[in-house]
């Protein structure tokens, strides 16, 4: 009984270094999701700009609308749709890295989420502090920098957080351009050694130690944003 | 370039035709009149009347959609000259650095200490350096009595509290006129008496004031004009003292007769 246990062990992780493609891929993983949402942030973040300084004053008509078109594009489709699309068909002749490929289609994606949490961030400011801040003298962009910002960072970062964790479970489908992140590695194991179990129960227990870990680091940050505000 | 205007003696805002409405209906209909420096200008009026929206238009939170606001703050020897800030090329932050306004619902900065609400227009805005910025902001809260709240955060406040560092914030831009929109509305009745009382020295000093009120008593005995509003309408001006015992139109009567 154990023997079968332990040679099940050793077949799918130990005989020909196979738990190289579980780790190779959890850095994969890794390293797709930390780039991507940093580029969603910086992403997000502008088109949050764009959008509520076109709601609270009109300007950047045009701007406004290629966001509003992005956003429906993006939280419209599927994220793998999008991943594949990037890959076959606009890097289709410029055989550019799956990694960095991966990127910026998670990217893209996550911007679009980003964005949406970023605005509602914003908008939940009460308009009050902003005309105290446009009655003291300080301009629109200063008055989003010096009031608006700080304060919508606060009510943000929960929630930011968690599209963090969404985004680490999404990259999973990576696998459709054959990019071997974590689940494909596991999905390499379980085609070599045809034992599905080990690997992919292997491969979940790791996403889950990871969201765990998050979710225990959010909230932790929301307990000390909170003790910040003292509203 | 924007409008400008000339004008002589001690006017310091002229209002000439104000128009204002939303979404077609009329909040305010062709008003003028002058504020004069030091004066103290009680706006009263129903709900709805439009004195909130007057008040907004001074300092363009609202922006008027006729007529013009000069602004006569530019002194040189006997001649005034004003700009019309409702000209959509005049520089609007650089006038409200010099018009303290005062809200309802307070709107200190909840994120930032007591001194921090006080001290970052004059430090973004006037270059001012942390020890100016600070030192004033002290001086002007040891006045108000809340010297010892300096490092508090408002939410720790009593809402008396955080109106009077309300009218600190906007006194720290050093302002020549003070924009009061219904400062005592919000507050437990308790809390009215300091505010006012607040409010009442600075008439002393002879800041200029516009304010938006309910408090009959307070326009009564510190205004030295007051202003009846209604229905858009600016309807009947005076001295507090005729305007409270002898009102002329049948509108006031008919608004006097239900608040006092």
């Amino acid at each position: 009984m154990f023997s079968a246990f332990y040679d099940a062990l050793y077949l799918n992780f130990v005989k020909d270094d196979r738990w190289h493609y579980l780790t190779n891929g959890l850095k994969v993983t890794l390293i797709v999701t930390l780039f991507s949402a940093l580029m969603g942030v910086v992403l997000g973040f502008v088109v949050a700009i764009i959008r509520s300084t076109y709601e609270n004053t009109g300007r950047m008509k045009i701007a406004n609308k290629l966001c509003g078109l992005y956003l429906t594009v993006i939280r419209g489709t599927p994220v793998v749709v999008q991943l594949m699309i990037i890959y076959f068909v606009i890097f289709a002749s410029v055989r550019i890295d799956k990694t960095l490929t991966a990127i910026i289609a998670f990217g893209i994606n996550s911007g679009a989420y980003q964005a949406e949490i970023f605005r509602s961030g914003i908008n939940s400011v009460p308009k009050g502090q902003f005309e105290a801040g446009r009655s003291l003298g300080f301009n629109y962009g200063q008055t989003m920098v010096h009031i608006i910002m700080p304060q919508a960072f606060r009510v943000v970062v929960p929630t930011l957080c968690n599209e963090y964790i969404t985004l680490l479970k999404e990259t999973s489908v990576a696998g459709y351009i054959a990019l071997e992140d974590l689940t494909k590695g596991g999905d390499i194991i379980r085609s070599r050694t045809y034992s599905a179990f080990l690997p992919l129960i292997a491969v979940a227990l790791i996403y889950l130690i990871m969201v765990l870990a998050l979710t225990k680091l959010v909230s932790v940050l929301e307990r000390r944003l909170s003790r910040g505000t003292r509203r | 370039m924007a409008q400008e205007d000339r004008a002589q003696g001690d006017v310091l805002i002229r209002v000439e035709h104000l128009v204002k409405q939303f979404d077609g209906h009329i909040v305010l209909n062709d008003i003028s009149t002058e504020i004069d420096r030091g004066d103290v200008v009680c706006v009263i009026g129903p709900s709805g009347s439009g004195k909130s929206t007057f008040l907004r238009c001074l300092n363009r939170l609202e922006t008027p959609d006729g007529g013009h606001i000069y602004v006569y703050d530019d002194v040189d020897g006997d001649i005034r000259h004003g700009i019309d800030i409702c000209d959509k090329t005049t520089d609007i932050d650089t006038h409200r650095q010099r018009m303290g306004m005062v809200f309802q619902q307070f709107n200190l900065f909840p994120h930032m200490t007591i001194m921090k609400n006080l001290t970052i227009a004059p430090m973004k805005l006037q270059k001012k350096t942390q020890e100016e910025a600070e030192s004033y902001a002290s001086e002007l809260l040891s006045r108000v009595g809340l010297s010892d709240r300096a490092s508090s955060y408002p939410g720790e406040l009593s809402g008396g509290q955080q109106q009077r560092i309300a009218i600190v914030r906007a006194l720290c831009m050093r302002p020549q006129i003070m924009l009061f929109d219904e400062p005592t509305s919000a507050l437990d009745p308790e809390m009215v008496g300091e505010v006012l009382s607040v409010m009442k020295d600075l008439a002393e000093e002879k800041m200029t004031m516009v304010v938006v009120t309910h408090e009959m008593g307070f326009a009564r005995e510190v205004a030295n004009r007051v202003m009846f509003l209604d229905g858009g309408d600016f309807v009947e001006e005076g001295e507090p003292e005729t305007f409270f015992s002898h009102p002329k139109s049948d509108r006031l009567k008919n608004f006097l007769g239900k608040v006092l």
